[in-house]
């Protein structure tokens, strides 16, 4: 079974350079958790923290309740799955997955059968006897996850494993880890920088920056409810307008931008100092024909991309403000032209005032 | 060819395929050749050179079995030939000194590849390969002044109160041939290092981590994934060394004992003592054959190919 892990007021250095500062998140047991974040952003030194390859310059990491400080990797009921996944090529797909146990002293017998269970699971029956070499991508992905199963870990660890994948099999593979942990009920940590694989598979996200979290809550509303503005661009698209606040009613302030008067959410608690920017996701910015009630900003049309499911269009307004919209393709949705004169509108309530980066 | 042609012309390109022919035929293939067909004829007076009694024959080889003495191994007496004694001597402590190589090489290769600050790795390189800007004889002759009855070695320990009396380190402690295992041991040392060295370089570092994660404790991360890894490396170190040991004449001569003998001085007695340069010959051939079976045989009980010591 899973265990859940603490991670109090971390901080890792390297030399002058701080790679993870003051990192504070708890992760429930059974629970799928992921850092995203730009690479660099010091979540891969977070997993190794906590798999104890690199020791924490400061804090308290806490696995199962207990401080895991002085204890070695292999001491830890964790296991890492590499980005690389490190497979052993000199031994065969059975070896590679009992490796964990045989080197506790369980016997041959034993670690057979053992590793064909695991290989059971992991969807790929009877290839025990095969070299890592002689599987796919995907194949040695599994193995890589029976390999780690093997050991019973109470929490994996997993840093960008999917990367190396076409897309096909990455989405497939998505829905398999998740699986997997529902089954086991292993605490699963997923390293990624794909906002895509986060989002699907998670039940929780932690946003990373400059060894920063940003905002740790579940993807809907990481999407929906981004605290700062290096959330709501890092995950998913945004028009920006950079202005200045007035009177706020509601929860709903008035914004006054170099490109015109716009209203927009401002949550409560958020600073209001001059960081503050607009942001509106293209999917909710309406072009049409005539100008809207409010949030009105005139555009022409520069250029238009044939997505399939979306046409995705680019437009500048005449006070030089660049305006992506979404429209959904339903089938008779009629395309804009480029050269075209629209007006970009968007609800008030689908914009937000943010800060730009939340710093500790 | 053609791309040494492009690039020197056909002038510069002639000289160098000469110059190259030159070495290869006159100075290795030639010499070789002469000294084969020397090994199968007797040692004559010159007058009876091509006369009647010079015919081939296996005679020069078989003198390998000639002269029993007697030897004890294990523990039993037994009458052997006294130069098969000297093989078995010179390939057992052969083989003693290219253990012994591994052993000190093995850490330091893992030290150098894995562990040392990358920044520092070139001096240390560089330290350890001063050794071999001094010549083997001078290498060879530091040791003797070393290991003699009044050397430092016998002062120093003599001083620090580990000896009661100074040893004659020459006459060998465990065996008569100390001294000249000390000298094949640093003299080759380092041709055990690199090769390992490099083969562990190229493991990757998540490999050893994987290991670790995965519960391996020290021991079992190098027996199940370092040592298997570097297997090609190991097997051509421990060739090179083995050969070059065997073959040495220069450090038995230097540091031998009262009752060492090497085979490579056995071959230089017939060859300069004895005069006689066909049995030399024939001697120094067979040694090659039976040295290459050793190896052969070793490498078979430990399940390496000759392609993976040619990586």
């Amino acid at each position: 079974m899973g265990a859940g892990i603490e991670l109090e007021d971390v901080i890792c250095d390297f030399g002058s350079f701080r790679a993870v500062d003051r990192v504070n998140v708890t992760v429930k047991e059974g629970e799928f958790f992921s850092f995203l974040g730009p690479s660099g952003c010091g979540k891969t030194t977070i997993l190794r923290m906590i798999s104890g390859f690199t020791d924490p310059t400061g804090g308290v990491i806490r696995i199962g309740g207990k401080d895991m400080k002085g204890t070695r990797p292999n001491q830890r009921p964790t296991a890492l799955i590499f980005q690389n996944l490190a497979l052993f090529p000199l031994m065969s797909v059975a070896d590679n997955i009992a490796f964990g146990l045989s080197v506790r002293g369980v016997d041959k017998s034993k670690c057979r059968t053992r590793a064909d269970e695991l290989l059971k699971l992991v969807d790929l029956p009877g290839a025990g006897d095969k070299l890592v070499s002689q599987l796919s991508g995907g194949q040695k992905q599994r193995v890589a996850i029976a390999r780690a199963l093997a050991v019973e870990p109470a929490v994996m660890l997993l840093d960008e494993p999917l990367s190396a994948l076409d897309l096909k099999l990455r989405q497939h593979m998505r829905a398999e880890l998740r699986s997997i942990q529902k089954r086991t009920g292993v605490t699963f940590i997923y390293i990624t920088h794909d906002q895509g694989e986060a989002l699907a598979m998670s039940d929780r996200v932690g946003v990373m920056s400059h060894g920063q979290l940003q905002q740790v809550a579940d993807p809907r509303e990481i999407y929906n409810q981004p605290t700062n503005g290096f959330v709501a661009s890092f995950v998913g698209e945004n028009n920006i307008f950079a202005g200045k606040l007035g009177a706020v009613s509601n929860g709903i302030a008035a914004f006054s931008t170099p490109h015109g008067q716009f209203r927009a959410r401002l949550a409560d608690g958020v600073a209001r100092d001059e960081t503050l920017k607009l942001y509106v996701r293209p999917e909710y910015t309406i072009l049409s024909p005539d100008p809207g009630a409010e949030n009105s900003l005139p555009v022409r049309v520069t250029e238009v991309s044939f997505e399939g499911n979306f046409i995705s269009v680019h437009a500048i307004s005449d006070s030089g403000a660049n305006v992506a919209a979404e429209i959904r393709n339903d089938g008779a949705v009629t395309v804009p032209a480029v050269g075209a004169t629209l007006h970009a509108t968007f609800a008030a309530e689908s914009a937000a005032l943010l800060p730009d980066e939340t710093r500790a | 060819m053609s791309e040494l042609l492009r690039r020197y012309g056909p002038g510069l390109t002639l000289i160098f395929v000469l110059l190259t022919a030159f070495w290869l035929l006159m100075l290795v293939i030639l010499p070789n050749i002469t000294l084969f067909e020397a090994s199968f004829r007797p040692y004559l007076p010159v007058t009876e050179i091509g006369g009647p009694r010079d015919v081939y024959s296996l005679n020069n080889y078989a003198k390998f079995l000639n002269n029993a003495v007697p030897a004890s191994y294990f523990g039993i007496d037994v009458q052997i030939p006294v130069h098969l004694k000297t093989f078995l001597a010179t390939v057992t402590y052969s083989g003693v000194v290219t253990i012994v190589c591994f052993l000190l090489s093995y850490p330091l290769a893992y030290y150098l590849a894995k562990v040392v600050n990358p920044k520092s790795l070139p001096t240390l390189i560089l330290l350890l390969s001063i050794p071999l800007w001094v010549s083997e004889a001078l290498r060879a002759f530091a040791w003797y002044i070393i290991l003699t009855f009044n050397g430092p070695l016998n002062a120093v320990l003599v001083g620090l109160g580990v000896l009661e009396a100074p040893v004659r380190w020459q006459n060998g402690v465990m065996t008569p041939y100390d001294g000249i295992m000390i000298g094949l041991t640093y003299t080759y040392v380092l041709f055990m290092l690199f090769p390992i060295y490099g083969a562990i370089q190229s493991l990757d570092r998540n490999q050893i981590e994987a290991a670790e994660d995965l519960g391996a404790r020290w021991w079992q991360i190098h027996w199940r994934v370092v040592l298997p890894h570097s297997r090609p490396g190991i097997a051509s170190g421990c060739v090179m060394v083995f050969m070059l040991s065997a073959g040495s004449l220069l450090v038995p001569t230097v540091l031998p004992s009262t009752s060492s003998n090497w085979f490579t001085e056995t071959i230089r007695q017939w060859m300069l003592e004895s005069q006689d340069w066909n049995t030399g010959a024939a001697y120094s051939f067979l040694y090659i054959l039976l040295c290459s079976v050793v190896v052969m045989v070793v490498m078979w009980l430990f399940r390496v190919k000759l392609n993976e010591i040619a990586k």
